[in-house]
């Protein structure tokens, strides 16, 4: 092979390579990422059953309720609209009736939603930043909510 | 007074840091010996005046000085001493502090030992290293200044958020910054080499050693942050693709194909400009995750909260150095000239190959990482980016590359015989498929993915060792003539084969535990008892117990196998009652130094009952052996004489290299 084919090659190789990468994460950006929404979007917009988001929330007092061994269900609200949610397994050490919470899942087709995780924030005081967005949008922010991550 | 003498003299490093980035530069212009000569001298006072400052601070944690704001926020006089120490840098003021401390002991250390880099390359890379050095410095004095102190000292301090006491976490963020900050240095050579406009194949020679330090301290840091996750968070798992463990994660990757890149031009002077461009890349990716860890930009468990004055003096430090650097080379980079040609089935074509999916798989962890935070920016809309993206292009991008790790280095420089390579590795191509057999006749049934992933991870162990097996002949020659080929090997062969078994391992490592791990979420009482895996798990009982910071939930469990005791684990609840905060402190049996047994405490219930998560995860310590064994191999690297004893004469050398080559 000349200098020239051998780089032509080279230059092929390369850009066969960019052209894979380039063309996965565009196909994953469409298929693999998850929206955040709040109860109020997905009152307004929808959302198809079967789709994964992540839904965020305060959880309602006085809702949680353990059904059966570690399966259990409560409802996420913006002050707006509310939404039940199922969950089997362990919650996080700082879920609390009253705290912001941001879970990931599906919705059913009753309306209600399977979250299989719920996430887990390491301060007492914190306040998802979408959370903290979604209940300003609802008019039902206080201050008294806790700090919010400064962006 | 110690504290004031503290903020003294890190200003007075930054004065030094100023003449260090401009006189060096100046005499390297001029060729005045005497102006190039100063640079050491100084590199190594700012050491000393910035160690005094750390030490400053240490002084005031060690002490509780509570009149010291940050030793306030981040302390309490009853905390055990080793917290005290390592609260210094679990602060953002502290951890930039540690930032440029680190960064000033690389530039000593360059000052100190690089006695045959030619003087106008070492000036100029000390005047780099004075350019960022300053920068930061100023970033600590102007926005996050430790030193800080309250008019009315208060009497006992806030607290370290207690999942940062520990002592895995108090470890890791030296390691990540020795890593990251490590690649300053490579960063600063090719800036001096951009800016004397001259570069060959000493040069990779003369940074490779800098390369290997950062690139092996990142893989230890990294390796040491996912253990801590894994047993400190109680969910049992390691890796999130979490924005702050990729922001780590970038570096390494475009580390690691520095690493290979540097050899090539080492070797065969070809790749020049690539390499350049590469050790920029990498050193912006650590300053990337600098901003993104250190200006609060993301949502995660890491993120402690910031200020946003903060987030826009980094991003400015960021544009600098970054648009900086990628012009000079966009302007001088063309004047380099390039070396060797290869064909593409050779040793260079391999590292080459290697480069490609390295850099693709960065650039796909680039845009996960940062498209939430472009997308949210312009449109509002919030998404999160996890383990399904990654996994669908992280993923395939690798699989090819790990296919490719055993037959590289058994390619010939230049041009290569693909053919002969793989007849040479038909022992592990046999074991790869027997095991690929084996696993999938044994778990009858399921996908074949796993069996194939094991099969992929034998190919790359038992591969890495085939270089090694040739070059002392085993199996041709007597055992004792193998033995003294094996001593008398370059180090640089042992590090390669270390650095590919590691990967190897860890490969196996996650491979295995994700596939066969097994687990059960479950509410148990005192008496309850329940299997997994052939393990049954029986609760005795819980207690109480207190310390003077925090009270524990301690259940007791006993793990029988067989109707044999395994062992007994305490898993607890912990809550820190200064911060009225609760942690999970888990349990962890390892079975034969490979498996575990993983046990983490959720909620307590009514009727006594308490929320109880055990996982089986078969071969998971391999995911952080193999990182182990892959800085081991880069030390043995180092270790190479080559590298070590360097090179007295640029022509001689360069020529021997291309010679026994």
């Amino acid at each position: 092979m000349s200098r020239k084919q051998k780089r032509m090659m080279l230059i092929g190789a390369a850009g066969a390579v960019l052209f894979a990468a380039v063309g996965l994460i565009l196909f994953a950006l469409q298929n693999q990422i998850t929206f955040f929404m709040s109860p109020s979007e997905i009152a307004e917009k929808g959302v198809a059953p079967g789709q994964r988001i992540r839904l965020g929330g305060l959880v309602k007092e006085e809702s949680v309720e353990r059904t059966d061994k570690a399966h259990v269900s409560f409802v996420v609200t913006d002050g707006g609209s509310e939404i039940k949610v199922a969950y089997a397994g362990i919650l996080p050490d700082l879920f609390r009736e009253g705290q912001g919470v941001v879970t990931e899942g599906m919705m059913n087709s009753d309306g209600s939603f399977a979250a299989d995780t719920v996430l887990a924030k390491h301060d007492e005081n914190y306040m998802p930043r979408e959370v903290a967005d979604a209940l300003k949008e609802q008019g039902h922010w206080q201050d008294s909510y806790g700090k919010v991550e400064i962006n | 007074m110690i504290i004031e003498l503290g903020h003294f003299m890190l200003v007075l490093a930054l004065a030094l840091a100023l003449i260090q980035s401009v006189v060096p530069i100046w005499g390297a212009q001029t060729n005045d010996s005497r102006l190039m000569a100063i640079a050491s001298p100084i590199a190594i006072m700012q050491f000393l005046f910035v160690g005094l400052a750390f030490a400053a601070l240490t002084h005031a944690y060690v002490t509780s000085d509570f009149s010291v704001q940050n030793v306030w926020e981040n302390s309490h006089s009853t905390m055990p001493l080793l917290y005290k120490f390592t609260s210094v840098w679990g602060n953002h003021e502290g951890s930039m502090l540690l930032w440029v401390f680190i960064l000033v002991i690389f530039s000593a250390l360059v000052g100190a030992f690089g006695l045959n880099l030619p003087p106008k390359l070492k000036a100029n890379t000390l005047a780099v290293q004075g350019w960022i050095t300053a920068a930061f410095l100023l970033f600590v004095l102007l926005t996050s200044n430790p030193f800080h102190r309250i008019a009315n000292a208060p009497i006992e301090g806030r607290d370290l958020n207690p999942i940062l006491q520990d002592i895995g976490l108090a470890i890791h963020p030296p390691l990540l910054y020795l890593g990251y900050v490590g690649f300053s240095i490579a960063f600063s050579f090719s800036i001096a080499a951009l800016l004397e406009g001259r570069i060959d194949a000493a040069w990779a020679r003369w940074v490779r050693p800098w390369v290997l330090v950062a690139w092996g301290l990142l893989t230890l840091g990294i390796a040491m942050g996912s253990y801590w996750a894994y047993y400190e968070l109680g969910w049992g798992g390691y890796w999130f693709w979490d924005p702050v463990e990729n922001a780590s994660f970038m570096p390494w990757l475009s580390g690691t194909a520095l690493l290979h890149s540097a050899i090539v031009m080492e070797k065969r002077g070809a790749l020049k400009v690539w390499t350049i461009l590469l050790s920029i890349l990498t050193f912006s990716l650590s300053l990337l995750g600098t901003f993104l860890v250190r200006s609060g930009v993301l949502t995660s468990v890491h993120a402690f909260a910031t200020d946003p004055s903060r987030g826009v003096f980094i991003l400015i430090l960021l544009v600098a150095f970054i648009g900086g650097g990628l012009s000079l080379f966009a302007w001088r980079a063309p004047m380099l000239k390039q070396g060797g040609v290869f064909s593409p089935i050779s040793r260079e074509g391999s590292l080459v190959l290697n480069n490609l999916f390295l850099s693709a798989a960065t650039a796909a962890v680039l845009v996960g990482t940062l498209y939430p935070l472009a997308l949210e920016a312009t449109t509002g809309a919030k998404i999160s980016v996890g383990a399904p993206f990654f996994n669908a292009t992280f993923g395939p991008m690798m699989v090819p590359l790990l296919i490719a790790v055993p037959v590289g280095p058994l390619l010939a420089w230049k041009r290569g015989d693909l053919f002969a390579a793989m007849q040479r590795l038909f022992i592990a191509l046999g074991a790869a498929i027997f095991v690929t057999v084996l696993c999938y006749a044994l778990i009858n049934g399921g996908s074949a993915l796993a069996p194939l992933g094991i099969g992929l991870a034998v190919w790359v162990m038992v591969g890495a060792l085939a270089e090694m097996q040739l070059r002392i002949g085993l199996f041709k020659l007597p055992l004792g003539k193998s033995f003294s080929r094996l001593i008398g090997l370059p180090r640089t062969v042992f590090g390669a084969a270390l650095g590919h078994f590691g990967l190897g391992m860890t490969l196996l490592g996650l491979i295995v535990a994700s596939a066969y791990q097994t687990e059960d979420i479950l509410v148990m009482k005192p008496g309850d008892q329940t299997s997994i895996s052939g393990y049954t798990f029986q609760l005795d009982g819980f207690r109480e117990h207190a310390e003077f910071n925090y009270v524990d939930l301690i259940g007791s469990f006993q793990v029988t196998k067989d109707g044999q005791q395994v062992a007994e684990l305490h898993p607890a609840k912990r809550v820190y009652t200064s911060r009225n905060m609760p942690t999970t402190e888990t349990a962890i049996h390892t079975i034969g130094g490979v498996t575990q047994l993983y046990l983490s405490l959720g909620d307590a219930q009514e009727n006594n009952g308490i929320g109880v998560r055990i996982y089986y995860k078969p071969w998971v310590t391999f995911i952080w052996l193999g990182c182990v064994v892959m800085f081991i191999g880069g030390c043995f690297s180092i270790s190479d004489r080559r590298l070590r004893i360097g090179a007295p004469a640029r022509k001689g050398r360069a020529k021997q290299a291309a010679g026994t080559a």
